[in-house]
């Protein structure tokens, strides 16, 4: 893990996103307070590696996913792809840059055009990046379809004939048409039932060996990201609180929050008599952060010098990052 | 008086007549409940378990197109053939019901306390002032902060835990016998889902009313409720305990549903267990045993007749043939959910 830098294919560094928020009169008279989606994130995605990236809603984690994408710019801070700058790229970089880094949405169902046939929509683009001719094209479709656990016939039908958890298949084809590096898959799984998540979970790992992707996943799901990730960042009210080695977070969390929220994930395998740290309280709006430690509200063990002082992301343990005042 | 179970469901089957023939969502369920039981039904989509909670409250009335067969004994009453002015008064009133979105189930225009001072006005005799601080009083008993002050605030003010609460406000105002929770904390966040099942728990003891748990997480179910009932295809398949079920589930499916989900603890580099296939639609349900399409077990017997409900243990029953010399070979199957 020591030569992880080396091994660094994307990097986000003090990232910061701000939505404004108009009036009633809409853009006329100027915002009148911004929401902070994302405030000083920093992250590296390492070749091959599964990021998972967990959050509660509002924790800015899909939209950390959508600036890294390009979809949305970034207010300030910078998305480095193998050392350029993504707003610093050119168009026929960018046009590289889009075929390298795909992107799974949650939705199977919206994320389809229900007019086009499957074949029609995984071949798309592949001739706006003029890859190979017809034929050639054709056959890339039937394969990619193999390689997601469907018939090559099913490029000849429409979304609406296809299941929840087959569009799932569709959402991955897409994005594992064009040989890309990177995928961000944001909530891949949430729709589904739990039969049909773990087919779809256990897909995703053995591609992601097999054509050594790298894979950011986005999820409010502990268990599932334990499952599939290698590492995992914690997001809360837009910033990172704990990054760690997937074993590490679940052998050792370090952060209040980080307990809380794995305290609070019901399951069954655990025994009752296990302490709950319930949080009091909701998360706070993104228009107003609390001062300090954005945690501080919830927080069970929050002093004065939380309320007043931005705790820094420290690495407490090699390659275990915490941002709070507390651990050592 | 006490030994009669608060609600009896007996053999209740709900057909939607459509244009591609007669759809059986609910196919014969049967079971009972007392008073103080927070009683999970637990299923995947489709499987029938929200169609069958809203056939209980007879919800899904305004259809032509629906029929009822059986009986919901509540009350040494038929709720299936009662008339609905009698049926009004008992919704609302002795059954409640809080459904997966708050705010599609609040209105938009009128206050919380309104909202909640309306279901008191309905059912008991009291003024609007003495409704109004009625509501004050359940709205602090739900845990909402400073709740004279929420009392007036419209639903769009609220975040959605506070909305839940506020739902689940409503729902006890006139302190239900039975409440009937459709899926209430699937639309939250984890960490504001263990306080409401926290507080489902703790009006539950404190009032004593059954809980009838509609759920897809085996997590939550584990959590809350005392008794378990698995349904698959509009009917139930295995119901025991919480704990018996989770430590020796008996129904190939529900041991199916227990491995599939990722675990917190233990090895995370094998491959989760995978249910072949998907739920069959029901316009084409298939025979003999409703999971045999997809059962790793399955043969001759399964494929052409339907299985009866089995009394494994005391309180334990599941619906499948094999059960008995499934559990024998494959003892250490059953256990994986709980022991590796």
């Amino acid at each position: 893990m020591e030569q992880a830098a080396d091994r660094s294919i994307l990097k986000v560094s003090s990232l910061h996103k701000q939505f404004p928020v108009y009036g009633s009169f809409g853009k006329i008279g100027g915002a009148k307070a911004y929401v902070n989606a994302v405030t000083d994130v920093s992250l590296q995605l390492n070749e091959g590696e599964t990021y998972g990236l967990v959050g509660e809603s509002g924790s800015g984690k899909s939209t950390t996913g959508r600036t890294i994408l390009g979809l949305t710019p970034a207010s300030q801070g910078q998305v480095l792809y193998r050392d350029r700058e993504l707003a610093a790229m050119t168009r026929e970089e960018m046009r590289n840059f889009r075929k390298d880094v795909q992107l799974v949405f949650q939705d199977p169902f919206s994320s389809l055009n229900p007019r086009k046939r499957i074949g029609r929509m995984l071949e798309e683009p592949l001739i706006i990046h003029k890859m190979g001719d017809k034929a050639e094209r054709q056959e890339t479709v039937f394969r990619i379809l193999q390689t997601v656990g469907l018939q090559p016939e099913h490029a000849f039908r429409f979304p609406h004939e296809f299941s929840g958890g087959q569009r799932q298949r569709l959402g991955l084809a897409r994005a594992l048409i064009m040989n890309p590096k990177i995928i961000v898959c944001d909530e891949p799984v949430s729709a589904l039932d739990v039969s049909i998540q773990s087919q779809i979970l256990n897909m995703l790992k053995r591609l992601q060996r097999g054509m050594k992707l790298t894979l950011l996943f986005i999820t409010h799901d502990i268990s599932v990201v334990r499952y599939i990730s290698d590492r995992i960042g914690i997001m809360y009210l837009g910033k990172i609180m704990e990054e760690a080695l997937t074993d590490d977070l679940f052998h050792e969390p370090l952060h209040p929050y980080t307990k809380a929220l794995f305290s609070a994930v019901p399951d069954f395998n655990r025994s009752r008599l296990k302490e709950r740290i319930m949080l009091r309280g909701e998360i706070p709006s993104p228009i107003s952060p609390p001062s300090g430690c954005v945690f501080h509200t919830r927080c069970p063990y929050a002093t004065d010098v939380c309320r007043t002082d931005i705790p820094a992301v420290r690495e407490v343990r090699p390659g275990h990052k915490v941002a709070c005042h507390f651990v050592d | 008086m006490n030994k009669e179970p608060l609600l009896e469901v007996k053999n209740l089957k709900t057909h939607f007549h459509t244009e591609r023939g007669k759809l059986t969502a609910v196919n014969g369920v049967s079971f009972s409940m007392n008073t103080g039981d927070i009683i999970g039904i637990v299923g995947e989509s489709g499987s029938g378990k929200s169609v069958m909670s809203q056939s209980i409250m007879r919800l899904l009335d305004h259809t032509d197109a629906i029929e009822y067969e059986g009986e919901v004994i509540f009350e040494n009453q038929n709720l299936l053939s009662l008339p609905h002015s009698k049926l009004r008064a008992i919704r609302g009133d002795q059954i409640s019901m809080i459904f997966q979105d708050p705010l599609t189930s609040l209105s938009p225009v009128y206050t919380i306390g309104n909202q909640i001072g309306e279901a008191i006005r309905l059912h008991q005799k009291k003024s609007k002032k003495e409704a109004h601080q009625q509501a004050i009083e359940i709205l602090r008993m739900t845990g909402i902060p400073s709740p004279e002050i929420r009392v007036n605030e419209y639903p769009h003010q609220l975040s959605g835990g506070m909305q839940q609460r506020a739902m689940i406000a409503m729902a006890l105002s006139c302190e239900p016998k039975l409440l009937i929770a459709d899926e209430p904390t699937t639309a939250l966040d984890v960490t504001i889902q263990a306080q409401i099942l926290e507080l489902i728990a703790d009006l539950n003891r404190k009032m004593g009313m059954g809980v009838l748990f509609i759920t897809h997480d085996l997590g939550v179910v584990s959590e809350i409720c005392t008794g378990v009932k698995v349904m698959y295809l509009g009917q139930i398949v295995e119901e025991a305990p919480t704990e018996q079920l989770f430590q020796t589930p008996l129904h190939p499916y529900t041991q199916g549903l227990i491995q599939s989900i990722p675990k917190l603890e233990g090895d995370r580099d094998d491959e989760l267990y995978v249910i072949e296939g998907t739920v069959p639609s029901l316009t084409d349900i298939p025979q003999g045993c409703g999971f045999s399409t997809r059962c790793p077990y399955a043969d001759e017997l399964c494929r052409t007749s339907e299985p009866p409900m089995q009394t494994a243990q005391t309180d334990h029953r599941v619906k499948c043939w094999h059960y008995e010399a499934l559990n024998k070979q494959e003892g250490r199957e059953t256990t994986v959910g709980t022991s590796s």
